[in-house]
Formats: structure tokens, sequence, C-alpha cells
């Protein structure tokens, strides 16, 4: 680990307080994570000093905008290793990028009898547009099962049987929100290449905790919420292959996506123009480079590491002192994601005395309920890790636990 | 865990873990259901309306220990009432609940229910099975939802 990682928690000003009299411990990090001083910054010095609308701008401020907004999408496109900023369309996250692919794409090439192909494990952002889509078009949903137990793998030996010809397209998610299950999404879009299927992954826990090339990947679309990876709530991005943005009609129409307009008819501007009607966020957009500057600054092979090693400690020592626990997902191998059932005790009331001794946790079906009723549970608890958390926080998680634990059996 | 003594009091542990009258009513002529779609807290309760007083009442469901103690102590308190007294003793827990005080009369048990007011977040579990008895109760089928409720 380099000189980046030293002080690390001094560049994160709100983990340093109380709550409700204890130290501040933030484990829900899978929900959305901090803000680096570096990204606040970026935010405000903006909004102080370079504050205009972007494109059409002549004067000064409105090219410096223009400027710091095309340099974002470069240095977005460098982050994902993309082949050119032409295929970064900022949106407003995760969910805004796959409603643009299923709108967009869908609904142009998908017709009656055609397959949309999901995993069990898909967050409801990866699920309810396609159902909007299928609806719309009349195709099909069909989905990857995961294997029995609490792993929560998914079941590759399934993968021929359900990826068929009639696929048209496979949307899945990278890392599980819920089950810190790391997908292999190479061999998933590989696999759905084969058939002729494109791929939408679902990055929003992956980017900015693992290294992650899209070509390497193979993909067709990524989509990438910002607030997850230490920029702000609000923006976010989707990746596509230039080809494929530029057949695509676009998705919402306004100022900024066209080349010309008439009273009766338009014609769009090429992509990613096309897809960014109306002043995009940015701020936010410029904020978000900065953080990705940051995540590079630390490297993110380190990072996962950082992450997995947390991870895997955070499960053993739950496992061994914590009675009456339940631990979803995989053992090894897998993200900062740690979900689990108290026995007898439901989610919101961990999370409710989490939060008097000061550890923030998640508590509910994590926009999963399908895969909730799959594995026979209503609700789960959940920490998550990132770059800032420590073992001394694995202490704290831990017996915080055990006292709950012993509060509802004692 | 000081404050958590009060919202967690022996009475809704109790409750929560040995819930009383759940199960399903096979008299009830009214039924009424309730879901709170943020963290999947379900309730389904089963009136004996006889006129327009509860004669008998259940419920079955899941959820955390707040929605499932409420319920629980619910039962208890409507069970006899007219649903006039019914709305009354709801109108007294919904003050408590959201203000912390507890009406002069007789809230009774209910008053475990006092600490909910520190936790806003979990206002809508100690209510959530009201809702539902209540609307059945007068006759309305609609699930009852937290989401479009106000509390």
């Amino acid at each position: 680990m380099n000189a980046a990682w030293k002080n690390l928690r001094a560049d994160f000003p709100i983990l340093d307080q109380q709550v409700n009299g204890k130290p501040l411990v933030y484990l829900d990090n899978a929900a959305t994570t901090q803000k680096p001083s570096c990204v606040i910054d970026a935010l405000t010095h903006y909004y102080r000093r370079d504050n205009a609308n972007v494109h059409r701008g002549i004067h000064t401020l409105s090219m410096r905008a223009t400027d710091a907004y095309e340099k974002a999408r470069e240095r977005a496109a460098k982050f994902l290793n993309a082949a050119e900023p032409g295929e970064i369309v900022f949106t407003a996250g995760t969910t805004d990028s796959i409603n643009l692919v299923a709108n967009a794409w869908g609904d142009e090439n998908l017709k009656k009898g055609d397959v949309i192909l999901l995993t069990e494990m898909e967050h409801h952002s990866n699920m309810v547009p396609w159902q909007l889509l299928a609806r719309r078009t009349g195709a099909k949903l069909r989905y990857l099962p995961i294997v029995a137990g609490d792993t929560g793998l998914l079941d590759l030996a399934q993968l021929p049987k359900v990826l068929t010809p009639e696929v048209k397209i496979f949307a899945f998610i990278h890392v599980s929100n819920t089950l810190g299950v790391i997908n292999p999404a190479a061999e998933l879009c590989a696999a759905a290449k084969k058939v002729g299927a494109l791929t939408v992954v679902d990055a929003a826990q992956s980017t900015g905790h693992l290294p992650l090339d899209v070509r390497a990947m193979g993909c067709d679309f990524l989509a990438v919420s910002g607030h997850k990876m230490c920029g702000p709530t609000g923006v976010g991005l989707l990746y596509g292959r230039k080809a494929l943005l530029d057949a695509m009609p676009p998705y919402r129409g306004g100022g900024s996506m066209i080349s010309s307009v008439d009273y009766l008819e338009s014609k769009w501007a090429p992509a990613p123009a096309k897809f960014e009607a109306g002043t995009p966020n940015i701020a936010d957009v410029i904020a978000l480079a900065r953080a990705m500057d940051f995540l590079d600054d630390l490297g993110r092979e380190d990072i996962a590491a950082h992450d997995e090693k947390l991870a895997a400690l955070a499960y053993a020592r739950l496992q061994a002192e914590v009675p009456g626990i339940r631990i979803l997902g995989p053992a090894h191998h897998r993200s900062g994601v740690v979900s689990f059932d108290l026995k007898g005790v439901h989610a919101h009331d961990v999370v409710t005395m989490a939060d008097q001794e000061g550890v923030a946790l998640r508590g509910g079906h994590h926009c999963n309920q399908p895969l909730m009723k799959k594995l026979g549970l209503s609700s789960t608890s959940r920490a998550s890790f990132y770059l800032y958390n420590t073992e001394a926080d694995i202490d704290r998680l831990v017996s915080t636990l055990q006292k709950i634990s012993k509060f509802f059996a004692g | 865990m000081h404050d958590l003594t009060e919202l967690y009091q022996s009475v809704i542990l109790d409750h929560n873990r040995r819930p009383r009258n759940y199960s399903v009513l096979p008299a009830a002529n009214r039924v009424g259901s309730g879901n709170n779609p943020m963290c999947g807290d379900q309730i389904t309760v089963y009136v004996k309306l006889e006129g327009d007083r509860i004669a008998d009442v259940s419920f079955q469901g899941s959820g955390c220990a707040i929605s499932q103690a409420s319920a629980s102590l619910m039962t208890l308190n409507l069970k006899g009432r007219t649903i006039a007294e019914a709305e009354a003793i709801y109108a007294g827990l919904h003050k408590m609940v959201t203000t912390g005080k507890v009406a002069e009369d007789d809230m009774s048990d209910l008053a475990a229910l006092a600490g909910v007011h520190q936790f806003p977040a979990r206002i809508k579990c100690a209510t959530l099975g009201w809702h539902a008895a209540l609307n059945a109760a007068k006759g309305d089928a609609t699930p009852v939802t937290t989401e479009r409720t106000s509390d």
C-alpha cells in the first residue's frame, strides 16, 4: 500500500464525530460511501470560481466549466479503459443508466418472443426497468438462478440452459449489494456474445471498489453510480460501446441533445450528447472525476484487497463470536458487503440498537425482495466496508452484535 | 444501552417473543392487511365485528419487535370495543408515539410504546397494525401501506 493510505481517515471529515455519544463506525458503504475532502473541495471550488452553463457558452467561465466537464468525461473513459470519451454518458446514477438502455435500446430492438435474461440476485434497479420493457414490447424475462444454500453464487451450470439464442440482452449485477458475491463478469459477457446477446453490467458496487476494465470485461453497457465510489450523489454514468450508442435513438428530448430543431422535427446530436438533454449535473460530474483521481492514487487493487481482507475477517469473527448469526454470501473471494440474520432479532431492531452504539448498519430487503424470499428471509442486516474502515471497526461491530444478541435473548 | 431500554421495554420484548392472539380468526368477518415496503413488514388483521363492536380480533405477520408487540398489544386493547372507542384509543396511541405524551386516562400497557417517539424512523412500525385493524373494522378492504399513510 502506497503513501496515499497514510492518515487516510483524516481525508474524510465526516468520520470524526460522535453518534449517540459513541465514536461513529460507518458500515453502510454499500448504500453510499463518504466523500473525501478533495471531492468536497472540487464541488465548492466549482461553485465559487467556475460556475456557468456548459457548451454553447463563449465567455470565460462557460469555457472553463465546459472544459472541466469534458475533461471529466476523458477521466471517466480512462478510469474504465473505454475506447474513447464518447463512450461515456453522464447520468443521474446506475438506475438512470439502466433505464436509459432499457428505453433507448430496448424499445427499438426488442419484440415479442425475445428474451431478457437477468439473475436472481439483481437489485430492483436492474429488474424493474426490464419488467417495464417486457411489458411494453412483449419480450419475456428469464432468470439465471443462484445455487441452493447461503453462498449466493450464480448457478453457472444452468447458464447454457437459460442463455439461448432468444436472449437478446443479458443484464447482471457485477458485485451483489446483498450477498457480497463477485460475479465472473468477463465469463458471462463472453457467453452472451456467443449467442449474440448484448450485456448490461450493473457496476454500482464494483466501480471504485475493484479494478475495472470494460474492454477486458467485454461488456456492451456498464452502469455506474458516483456516490458509491467517493463521488457526490445524483451523478453516475453509462458506458456504452460507441457503435451501439450511435445507433440508439435518444432517451429524453431537450436542449443540448440536438444538432438542429425545426417546429416539426429535429436532428440529434451524436452520442454521447444525444443522451444528455438539458443542463447536465456539471458540478457533480467534475467532483466525480476528482473522486476517480483519489481512488487511483490509492490504487484499486489495494482497495479491493483491503475490502476483501476486512470482509473475510468480519465473516470469520461474526461466525465465531456472535451466537445465532447466519451470514449470507461466500466466506472467501467476496466484496466488502456482509449481510447477516441474527436469530430472533428483526433487522430493524438490530440497526436501531447498533445506531445507539454509534455503529451505522443497514437493515431491510436491500432492494432485493425476490432474493430475500428465495433465501427464506424477510430482511437482513448488512455491514459494508470501504477503504477507510479498520479492524477496530470490526471490534466495535462484533461487541455491538454480541450486546444485541444478549439483550434479545435475555 | 440506556435509551434502548426505553424503546425495548420488557413489555415489548415479551409481546415480541410471545405475541398474543397470533392466529387466523375463523369467525372473522373482516380482514385487513398492511405492509411497509421499505422494510418488508407485513401484517394481516382478522376482525369479528358484531354491529359496531369488535367482538374479537387477531393478527399474523412478520416484522420488527416494535411492530409485532404493538399489534399484539392492539388485540388486547381493541377486543370488545366499539369502532368509535377503538379510534379514540388509536388517537391516544398515535399522540403518544409521536410526542411521547401519555394520555392521563387508560393507556395502560400501551404506555410501553411511549419510547418509540424518540425513534422517528420506527413510528410506522408501531402504527401499521392499527391502521390495518381500523380499516378492516370500518369495512375498507384496501391494504394499508406505510407509503400512503402519513405515519
